[in-house]
């Protein structure tokens, strides 16, 4: 029997891999795509450290920034540990070949490594690779696990987590390419899955596939899921694709203007700052923009080529001489799977979440530009070290096939029916829904139409299914699945969010527009217990 | 507007009409998919050109769905050289075991003082996020199935100019079989990259690499100087 059992095989998912197989476990990544598809290479702006290559800083310093931006919602302690280990962790990546952009200097290792400014960064703290920063982790994390022979199995999606006296025994995926669903038995799990803002379908920086599978999953077996409500916005999309530009155009000078020319808020503020400001324009009628000409282009090149190549072919519009029209789109989940300090999954032993699918408390209402690579690789670690230690001393009874045949019937059910309304649709009524109504600037009366617009839409689930009955490769059928999760989740986004009363961070009511720290300052937990449990 | 889809199951180009208008190949593809055949199937991600995950031909060149602006006529068809698993969606795993065998990866990483000029050196080599549009565009793939082909061969390269490797031997010795020689240096790969990577530039850089560390082009070694040979050249 494997000893860890990843899913997921992002930054978070390859991190902990080489961690748990360096400790001395038997390893298996298993992920719906492959390695390098993963929504870390989307990461563009850096990874925060303090090593004061660009101007004084200190750790301190980073762990104030973090807890002010998480608005008294994170665990101190838990931001004290992801900080102390950051530059451990740049010198990590350092030490497997990421080639971050450098600094003129005589030091060596990670003294040499470029550091930039990103929002709500009280010092220039942002470790990068020109905007390429996720990718080239990524793919030098891949290496790596090529190089220590780690084992994959792609294009295996997850169904579900197999959990017997609250332990987890393993889990159940759907093999694409064959249409069989699998079990694989395994000591421990390591959840790594990724985020649900990819719901906001239309009005998202994520990619379609970030739909908390991972989170849908714990919630089915038993385990607990928080903070649900904070989804962040991020301040610059390209105003018709929703696609990112990073923040780094802001931290490198790029002013944010409106259709007068006038400049409305301090570009570097945080994100939920930021995108509310926006917000505000939008209703009193301006368009936003990004300006970044004063940069030129010679600049531009060095330092943000991706964007530049994204606005020209996305939007028409070379940022050298014109404006970027931009809009915020919900770009990353601060809620998830609810962890303890050794990433265990409350609820589901031996079961370990990591990255963005996970709730550490590090982010709380807000997360920081740059923390988020910095999140999935010094708690993917942690997370490779608590699997193993767990798996070391795991009971090897493998589970039964009772999980296994309750899915390979709800799959069956899902083949023998033909769909009368179809799934699509619904996808991206309900990303319309959320950006209108779970967005930038909530009320009750608006959740509480989404409320119901989801309770209808779960009910009628059962009349879309699949219109495409072939077994293998069917990707009608991994797009449904998906959709399932994020209705699933979406439910307790606007419960929670209709439960707060109060303005937090990325969670902003216009009737409760100030901070209630007497009522609210603590997590809103979703469980399901087992009836006669 | 008409776009020409090469379908599995029959083996033959599928007609579809789509409004006319601009808008990229994965834009169409999800709009098909959602209101006209959900039984088309193709893969795809982040939709901003760095998942790797949407690379298809059109109209026999390789383009990432999501960075492609279609046009009247298009023909789409899935990448070359790689098993067909339904419709646009091809079986990766193949190519991505040269990846294994060309060992691109730091083989003893040592600290070092690197500098922007450094960065430089491999800026544009680690911008390739396995798309595998070269390997589709590589001809050597009709002859010899097992090259280690060219984003391998530029990954490999990447390492070996990295200022952090100890062992660069090590990375020279595992591409010389099926590995620098067997290329053809038609450069089919560079005009095919989405990103603007030049492997065969890579490759040639370690063609010299190779002959630094003892190696020669087998093809000049096999060649008899001595007296007419006019039979058969199994390099030619």
């Amino acid at each position: 029997m494997i000893d860890v059992l990843v899913i997921g095989a992002g930054g978070a998912g390859l991190t902990a891999a080489l961690t748990a197989k360096d400790a001395g476990a038997s390893v298996l990544v298993v992920a719906k795509a492959y390695p390098t598809n993963a929504q870390t290479s989307m990461a563009q702006g850096g990874m925060n450290a303090a090593l004061s290559n660009a101007g004084d800083d200190t750790v301190d310093a980073h762990i104030a920034d973090t807890i002010k931006s998480a608005r008294g919602l994170c665990d101190e302690r838990m931001v004290e540990t992801m900080c102390s280990d950051a530059p451990h962790a740049i010198a990590w990546l350092d030490s497997i070949g990421v080639p971050f952009s450098r600094v003129e200097t005589k030091e060596s290792g990670i003294k040499t490594v470029a550091q930039r400014q990103m929002g709500g960064a009280s010092a220039k703290r942002a470790c990068y690779a020109q905007d390429y920063t996720g990718l080239k982790i990524l793919h030098t994390l891949y290496d790596t696990c090529l190089k220590q022979d780690i084992d994959f199995l792609d294009e295996h999606y997850l169904l579900s987590l197999i959990v017997e006296d609250e332990t987890v025994k393993g889990a159940t995926f759907l093999d694409i390419r064959t249409g069989e669903v699998r079990q694989i038995d395994a000591k421990s799990v390591i959840i790594a899955t990724g985020g649900y803002a990819g719901l906001y379908h239309n009005y998202t920086t994520n990619m379609t596939g970030a739909s908390g599978d991972g989170i849908a999953a714990v919630l089915r077996a038993g385990g607990a899921i928080s903070d649900m409500e904070f989804v962040q916005f991020h301040p610059t999309a390209l105003k018709s694709s929703s696609i990112l530009i990073s923040e780094s155009a802001r931290g490198e000078g790029g002013y944010l203007v409106n259709n007068k020319g006038e400049r409305f808020i301090d570009e570097l503020k945080p994100r939920d700052v930021v995108s509310r400001a926006i917000f505000e324009q939008f209703k009193q009628g301006y368009e936003v923009f990004l300006d970044v000409r004063h940069l030129g282009e010679e600049k531009l090149m060095e330092l943000l080529p991706q964007e530049v190549a994204l606005c020209k072919l996305h939007e028409n519009v070379d940022p050298a001489t014109q404006l970027i029209p931009i809009k915020p789109v919900a770009h990353y989940s601060m809620g998830g799977i609810d962890v303890d300090h050794t990433m265990a999954v409350d609820g589901i032993k031996g079961c370990f979440a990591v990255g963005e699918c996970s709730n550490a408390k590090v982010h709380g209402a807000n997360r920081l530009g740059g923390n988020s690579l910095l999140e999935i690789t010094a708690f993917g670690k942690r997370a490779g070290e608590s699997a193993y230690k767990y798996a070391s001393l795991a009971s090897i009874k493998p589970a039964s096939d009772t999980q296994l045949q309750q899915d390979k019937n709800y799959l069956e059910n899902l083949y023998s029916k033909t769909p009368t309304e179809n799934f699509y649709d619904k996808r991206e009524a309900l990303g319309t829904l959320f950006y209108e109504k779970v967005g930038i600037v909530r009320n009750n009366a608006s959740l509480n139409e989404a409320l119901n617009y989801i309770i209808d839409t779960q009910e009628n689930l059962g009349n879309m299914g699949i219109a495409d009955k072939r077994k293998t490769n069917n990707t009608n059928l991994t797009d449904f699945l998906e959709f399932a999760n994020a209705l699933l989740l979406s439910s307790t986004i606007v419960s929670a969010a209709i439960a707060r009363d109060e303005s937090r961070g990325a969670h902003y009511k216009e009737e409760f527009a100030e901070l209630d720290d007497e009522k609210f300052k603590n997590h809103i937990v979703f469980q399901w217990k087992k009836e006669n449990a | 507007m008409i776009l020409q889809i090469l379908r599995s199951e029959t083996n033959s180009l599928q007609s579809y009409t789509l409004e006319e208008k601009e808008t990229t190949l994965l834009h169409a593809l999800m709009e098909i998919k959602k209101t006209q055949d959900p039984t088309l199937t193709f893969t795809a991600g982040c939709r901003a050109s760095v998942c790797g995950t949407c690379a298809v031909r059109v109209n026999g060149k390789e383009q990432l769905s999501c960075a492609y602006k279609i046009q009247d006529g298009d023909i789409v068809e899935p990448l070359n050289y790689h098993p067909i698993l339904r419709d646009l969606k091809v079986d990766k795993n193949r190519a991505k075991e040269t990846l294994v065998k060309s060992t691109a990866w730091l083989h003893s990483a040592k600290e070092a003082c690197s500098s922007p000029k450094d960065e430089k050196l491999t800026e544009r080599q680690t911008d390739c996020i396995l798309c595998n549009s070269c390997y589709s565009a590589c001809p050597v793939y009709v002859v010899n199935p097992d090259f280690l082909g060219p984003f391998s061969l530029t990954r490999a390269y990447r390492y070996s100019v990295d200022k952090r490797e100890e062992d660069v031997k090590g990375i020279i010795d595992n591409v010389q079989t099926n590995g620098v020689w067997d290329c053809t240096l038609c450069g089919e790969c560079t005009l095919a990259c989405p990103k603007g990577i030049d492997p065969k530039m890579d490759i040639m850089m370690l063609r010299g690499k190779s002959l630094q560390y003892g190696y020669t082009d087998p093809s000049l070694a096999q060649q008899s100087f001595g007296e007419p040979n006019f039979g058969f050249d199994p390099n030619f």
